[in-house]
């Protein structure tokens, strides 16, 4: 029984209470991905699991056994970092850097949903096959992320920046 | 979290058997697990649904049968929900946010629980809803989502689901499977009202699984949508909302369906609305008569009056917009 | 006394009356700010230039290590039960359930804590950072609704949380104050902030509103709010003998380590605080039981612990902004000229602390009103401490003032804004003091041209696009600038031409570490490579609170102390061979990693060949800034001019904030691009208390209801529009770069401005907040 977190494998818990995000903040030291509020009210702990997002303290990790896993380790590091991580970076999208990781993830789980067409709250004409990218498309898609520092500004110019790149 | 032990079933006749008195269906979590921190569910098993039917299936007389475990988003983003149901797509992808869409089952979104303060607040407060008999503290005090229409003495909470509003609205039918079989439960009763036992929120038995949800065949659902009023512009729960679909053969209603949500214990189907609407020319008139007879015996709290207003003024909006894309 | 030891204890409050009127009246140039920061002519360097963060990288990738994320060996986790009553005492506490968990290793409560002393309340100290001085755990008290009652510590935090739901315990409850209107029913008190007392008067107010030509009067309300970091409050900590060392998320580590060091009768040198990344702290993340009862617990399971809090727990530990009851009344001239100007109103705090919200430190120097009388009464509630959240006073005061501008405005039938420049004072209208620098009248200009302010309609409700009625509001945003005592740098220069410097600040994403590495850069002549700002350690020098938007002042006036003693040792040492010998300290400055002569710098030796002369591999020195007697010399504020277009839906009552624009006056700007963000993250947050944010608190019971970002409301991507921030970057010629704080004034203005842009769409007046849609149906 493991799971695939960034293509390595990793035990699962004895204790089936323990989260997915407890998982990867105390057992595997990957800290990256954020508590800040294990209601599942912030988005902070927002995770890839095979490519969909999710939110990780919402989520027994017993229940993802053979799941692959994607955190914000795993898209980049400091040295090497992915085209939005750079992006936010340049678009000063964070302060804090707190809701940071949650909210690239999110990014990056986002673009992959308009890619496929899944329509939004916002999405005028549900026959359509491919969603046209917009700010507000944009910004209703990553409303389950919040920011208190008030980043959303910057963190909307750095996805709309590296959208082409990402969608790749 | 009380201990528990966890158990991934294969079949639904399997997780059936599994479940007993004192086990819990897991769906995609994002209700139960956040309870089970709050210790409000103490589930001595799990049983994780979520390998069972996932399906979203075409049946032969044009409706569709979507697999309990079906995720959120997997329903919005279907083509023939959004063709055939845009409101059920509507609705879905007016809840919560993205990340729990994508996690969130049909199963679970039907049985989730009320958002009331008071039954949240496990130290702090009554609640009949978490102990029967304890005595309600919504009732005098912070009650500005509570219900208006159909509560009792016991509880006056609100159902928060925004799909369930419209599958009231589509007179979808709850497949549900036991130890002794399966059976088809009609969506506008699945639901209870709270009476003197608002702990026990739907009709299935203990043990009940849900297998699956029917949507009968609905041509006139295709002009149909979903309004969602709410305090911010996204993840946050209804205030009030207005599923509604419309059918209008010159100038007159041949028929309509319409739910409300955030005015009830349950998605509330507005039979009195509908029944005043039916076969009357379409006017604005005829939609507020409408709207204030199905509100008519609303009785508001210190806090959620406005509820009243808004749900009339929604409701018309919602029927004057279907009426104005005929 | 001397003129420096009263300044300082005019500074911390303790002094009022003939030695402020000595500063007031003193030579410019025997206050600090006198002779302007050199600093402030340089204008092609590195300050003013839109630098990412230095930290982006790591923080992008994940790999900023927070306070719950420092592992420790053999480490336990902690779970806290809170009461559920306002006051009384605990009856029984049945914690043998608990006890007999699995992987329980202690449970502490008031049975088994150890003797701890009272922590010194923020403010009752310099180096105070409590938020309430109620002992922890000492005995059965109970004093609000969701007191810490006892705390477990367990293998895993799993283990923890549930050992915690089998404690059991009940109490003898008593009558609890928690009703705002009745306790002000019972009798309000004077209050008083930071040692002043909350009441001005200008001439006979009320006599001149009862004569004036034009009046209005209004009462508005706001309600509590809290914070909400979305970093929970969290600590890692150890004992290591009598040495305790925390990782945490601190926006004051010094304080901290001090308070601390009193609460376990140790050294505050045997605290050891460390916080190198703060997840957002608002004024949330000073001293609270949470760190008592972690320390407490470790050092009785001599285990390292990790205590992270529930959200729920941050609600019932960590104390927010408060509520206020605030009546405007404004009388004027038919010009507009203002003849009276009353603000009175009444907040609530606790027993416990020292904290009533100062709802009108903006009014005292906003107009030149003829007659004035500002009062704050307070009432004593049983609730958690409230505490200082962000513009503290001035969010919510400028909420009342700034509407009750636009009703006034309004019934003169006079632009709002012609009616705000009308009364621009020409010295402080209270204190008589000059400004040091204030450029509102521009700020205004600038902005109302850029936001298209001639498009507003003077008349209500008078544009409807489709279901939305669209309006236009604006109001003034002010924030002081303050330095506190206590600050101090070291400045370490290596022979290799690198540069460190030293200071217990903090960065929470205000942009410090790199916008002082900027600075720093700057200042020394080197580039910003070269340059190592270190900060968040409790060991290092100076008292500098994250707080009241002083930091950036702070820890400029204690580089600069450090930078002139560095400059004065340097010299010394470049002896009589350097091209500098003989020059003074006011004669050279920095320049290509050396020293040159200011009006010759041909006259020029480097770091390097300096310190190889002299053969030493570096030199450091530390230093403390004067004490800030600037702010009783000048009258020294930052300013705004906030626009805002609302719409309001017609069927629903919705509120949606559309555009905004915020034209600031703040300074000098050190970083175009942080300085952007904290604007803008000051406005969100004032999106915020303008539309949704609310502690729902239970007055029966006196509990807060909603603790959970689920139910208290903050701004989500879909509620912001892209937000406009512009500013004059005048130089302010007394404050250390010329900058003044920047992070709180967003905030201000903010929640009247968006009022006032909903009155402009529908024509209804809101005064209490949040304006949510059923006031608006
Ligand atoms: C912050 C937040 C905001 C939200 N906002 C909204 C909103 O705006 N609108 C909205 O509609 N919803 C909202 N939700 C609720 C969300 O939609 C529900 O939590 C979700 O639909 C539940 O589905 P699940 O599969 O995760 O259920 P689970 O949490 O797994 O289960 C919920 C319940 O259903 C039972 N169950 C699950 N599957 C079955 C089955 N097949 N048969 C029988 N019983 C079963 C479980 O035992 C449990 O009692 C929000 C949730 C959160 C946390
Ligand atoms: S309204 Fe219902 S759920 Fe809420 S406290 Fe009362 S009984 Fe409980
Ligand atoms: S920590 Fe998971 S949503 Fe907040
Ligand atoms: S950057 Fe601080 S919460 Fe988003």
């Amino acid at each position: 029984m493991s799971i695939n977190v960034n293509g390595a494998p990793v035990a699962l818990p004895q204790d089936p209470r323990m989260s997915l995000l407890d998982l990867l903040r105390e057992q595997e030291h990957l800290s990256g991905t954020k508590k800040g509020c294990n209601q599942g009210a912030c988005g902070a702990c927002t995770i890839l699991v095979n490519g969909e997002r999710i939110l990780s303290c919402l989520a027994l990790a017993v229940q993802y056994d053979g799941q692959e896993i994607t955190t914000i380790e795993g898209l980049g590091s400091a040295d090497d970092l992915h085209p939005i991580q750079r992006a936010f970076v340049q678009h000063d999208g964070f302060q804090c850097g707190y809701c940071t990781p949650g909210q690239i993830c999110s990014a990056v789980g986002m673009i992959a949903e308009l890619q496929r067409g899944v329509p939004s709250h916002v999405t005028d004409d549900l026959s359509d096959e491919a969603i046209a990218f917009s700010q507000e498309e944009v910004r209703e898609r990553m409303s389950g992320n919040l920011c208190r520092c008030g980043a959303y500004n910057g963190i909307i110019d750095a996805i709309t920046e590296s959208v082409a790149e990402v969608a790749q | 979290m009380t201990p528990f032990t966890y158990h991934r079933a294969a079949t639904a006749s399997e997780a059936a058997q599994h479940a007993g008195a004192a086990g819990k269906y897991l769906g995609g979590g994002t209700n139960l697990v956040d309870l089970m921190r709050e210790t409000i569910e103490r589930p001595a098993s799990l049983i994780d649904v979520t390998g069972l039917d996932s399906a979203i299936a075409e049946q032969p007389d044009g409706g569709l049968l979507i697999g309990a475990a079906a995720r959120n988003t997997a329903v919005a983003e279907h083509r023939l929900v959004r063709d055939r149901y845009p409101l059920l797509a509507r609705a879905i992808v007016a809840g919560a946010s993205a990340q729990i869409r994508n996690m969130a089952t049909v199963g679970g979104n039907l049985l989730q629980r009320t958002r009331c303060l008071y039954f949240y607040d496990v130290d702090g407060a009554r609640c009949n809803k978490r102990a029967p008999g304890e005595g309600c503290d919504a009732i005098g005090g912070l009650n500005r989502n509570h219900a208006i229409l159909g509560a009792s003495d016991a509880c006056i909470a609100t159902h928060p689901s925004d799909m369930c509003v419209a599958l009231a609205a589509l007179d979808a039918v709850v497949h549900v499977q036991g130890v002794d079989g399966a059976r088809a439960i009609a969506f506008t009763d699945f639901h209870r009202l709270p009476e003197d036992r608002p702990d026990v929120e739907t009709l299935l038995r203990p043990g009940e699984l849900i297998t699956g949800i029917a949507l009968p065949p609905m041509a006139f659902a295709r002009r149909s949508t979903y309004r969602k009023v709410r305090d911010r512009a996204s993840y946050a729960f209804a205030l009030v909302s207005v599923a509604a679909a419309l059918d209008m053969e010159d100038g007159r209603i041949a028929d309509v369906r319409l739910a409300l949500g955030g005015v009830a214990h349950k998605p509330w189907r507005a039979t009195r609305a509908e029944a005043a609407l039916r076969g009357q020319p379409a006017s604005a008139a005829l939609f507020l008569d409408a709207a204030r007879a199905e509100l008519a015996d609303a009785r508001p709290l210190r806090d959620n009056g406005f509820k009243v207003e808004l749900a009339q003024r929604t409701i018309v909006a919602v029927l004057t917009q279907l009426m104005e894309e005929a | 006394m001397s003129l420096i030891e009263s300044g300082k204890a005019l500074a911390q409050g303790l002094m009022q009356g003939a030695m402020a009127k000595a500063v007031a009246l003193a030579p410019d140039s025997w206050i600090p700010g006198g002779e302007p920061d050199p600093l402030i002519r340089h204008q092609h360097g590195s300050i003013g230039k839109p630098v990412s963060r230095i930290d982006g990288p790591l923080k992008v990738a994940g790999a900023a290590p927070f306070a719950a994320e420092f592992p420790m060996a053999d480490m336990v986790y902690a779970a806290i039960a809170y009461s559920s009553v306002a006051r009384g005492r605990i009856a029984s506490l049945d914690v043998a359930a608990a006890e007999a968990a699995p992987g329980v290793v202690l449970v502490m409560s008031h049975h088994n804590a150890p003797r701890l002393k009272p922590a010194p309340l923020f403010m009752s100290d310099p180096k105070a950072a409590a938020g309430d001085s109620i002992p922890v755990m000492q005995d059965d008290a109970i004093c609000w609704n969701g007191q810490p009652i006892a705390v477990v510590l367990a293998a895993t935090q799993e283990q923890a949380d549930h050992a915690k739901s089998l404690i059991r315990v009940t109490y003898e409850a008593e009558a609890a104050d928690t009703d705002f209107e009745a306790a002000i029913a019972a009798g309000t008190k004077p209050s008083q902030f930071m040692g002043q007392p909350l009441h001005d008067k200008l001439g006979d107010a009320e006599k001149a509103l009862a004569k004036a030509p034009v009046s209005i009067e209004a009462d508005y309300r706001t309600p509590r709010h809290n914070h909400n970091p979305i970093e929970l409050h969290a600590v890692t900590l150890a004992w290591d003998g009598d040495t305790l060392r925390i990782h945490d998320a601190q926006q004051a580590v010094a304080h901290s380590a001090w308070t601390l060091a009193q609460v376990f009768d140790l050294q505050p040198e045997q605290i050891l605080i460390t916080s190198p990344y703060v997840g957002g702290g608002f004024g949330s993340k000073t001293l609270w039981q949470h760190h008592i009862i972690a320390a407490a617990a470790a050092r009785m399971a001599q285990r390292p612990v990790r205590l992270m809090l529930t959200r729920e727990g941050v609600y019932r530990t960590v104390g927010g902004r408060s509520l206020t009851q605030q009546h405007v009344a404004l009388g004027a001239e038919e010009d507009g000229m203002l003849t009276a100007l009353i603000h009175r109103g009444v907040t609530a705090k606790t027993a416990h602390n020292v904290m009533p919200e100062p709802f009108i430190l903006p009014t005292r120097s906003a107009y030149a009103a003829r007659t004035m009388l500002l009062d704050v009464q307070q009432v004593e509630l049983d609730m958690i401490s409230n505490t200082f959240m962000r513009a503290p006073g001035e969010a919510v005061g400028t909420f009342a003032l700034e509407c009750a501008m636009d009703e006034l405005a309004e019934k003169l039938g006079m632009d709002p804004i012609d009616l705000r420049l009308r009364n621009e004072p020409e010295k402080d209208p209270i204190s008589g003091l000059p400004f040091s620098s204030r450029h509102i009248a521009q700020a205004w200009r600038d902005g109302a041209a850029r936001f298209g302010w001639d498009a507003r309609s003077a008349v209500p409700a008078a544009r409807r696009e489709g279901e939305w009625l669209v309006g236009l509001g604006c109001a003034t945003a002010t924030y002081p600038y303050y330095r506190m005592p206590g600050g101090a740098a070291r400045i370490t220069l290596s022979r290799e031409g690198e540069a460190t410097i030293d200071i217990a600040a903090h960065e929470m994403g205000m942009g410090t570490s790199t916008a002082q590495t900027q600075v720093a850069a700057e200042r020394l002549g080197l580039p910003m490579e070269r340059i190592r700002f270190n900060y968040g350690d409790s060991t290092l020098p100076g008292l500098v609170l994250a707080g009241g938007s002083q930091q950036t002042a702070s820890i400029g006036a204690a580089v600069i102390a450090a930078y002139n003693k560095l400059v004065a040792e340097l010299l010394a040492l470049a002896g009589n061979d350097s091209p500098l010998a003989g020059l003074k300290p006011d004669e050279v400055g920095s320049q290509d990693g050396g020293l040159a002569k200011l009006d010759d710098p041909s006259r020029h030796e480097s770091y390097a060949s300096i310190l190889n002369r002299a053969q030493r591999a570096a030199i450091s020195v530390e230093a403390e800034p004067p004490q800030p007697l600037e702010t009783m010399h000048w009258s020294m504020h930052s300013h705004g001019a906030m626009f805002c277009e609302a719409r309001v839906n017609v069927v629903t009552g919705e509120p949606r904030v559309t555009r905004f624009l915020g034209s600031f006056d703040c300074g000098r700007i050190l970083n175009p691009k942080t300085a952007a963000s904290q604007f803008r993250g000051g406005i969100i947050m004032g999106l915020g208390l303008a539309l949704m944010e609310e502690t729902q608190f239970d007055e029966r019971s006196g509990r807060i209801m909603n603790p959970s970002l689920a139910e208290y409301h903050v701004p989500v991507h879909m509620d912001v529009p892209e937000i406009d921030v512009m500013w004059t970057d005048i130089p302010d010629p007394h404050t250390p770069m010329g900058a003044r704080g920047i992070g709180e004034i967003g905030i201000t203005g903010t929640g009247a401005a968006v009022a006032n842009a909903i009155y402009n769409a529908t024509g209804k007046r809101v005064r209490d907040l949040p304006i949510t849609l059923d006031k608006l149906l």
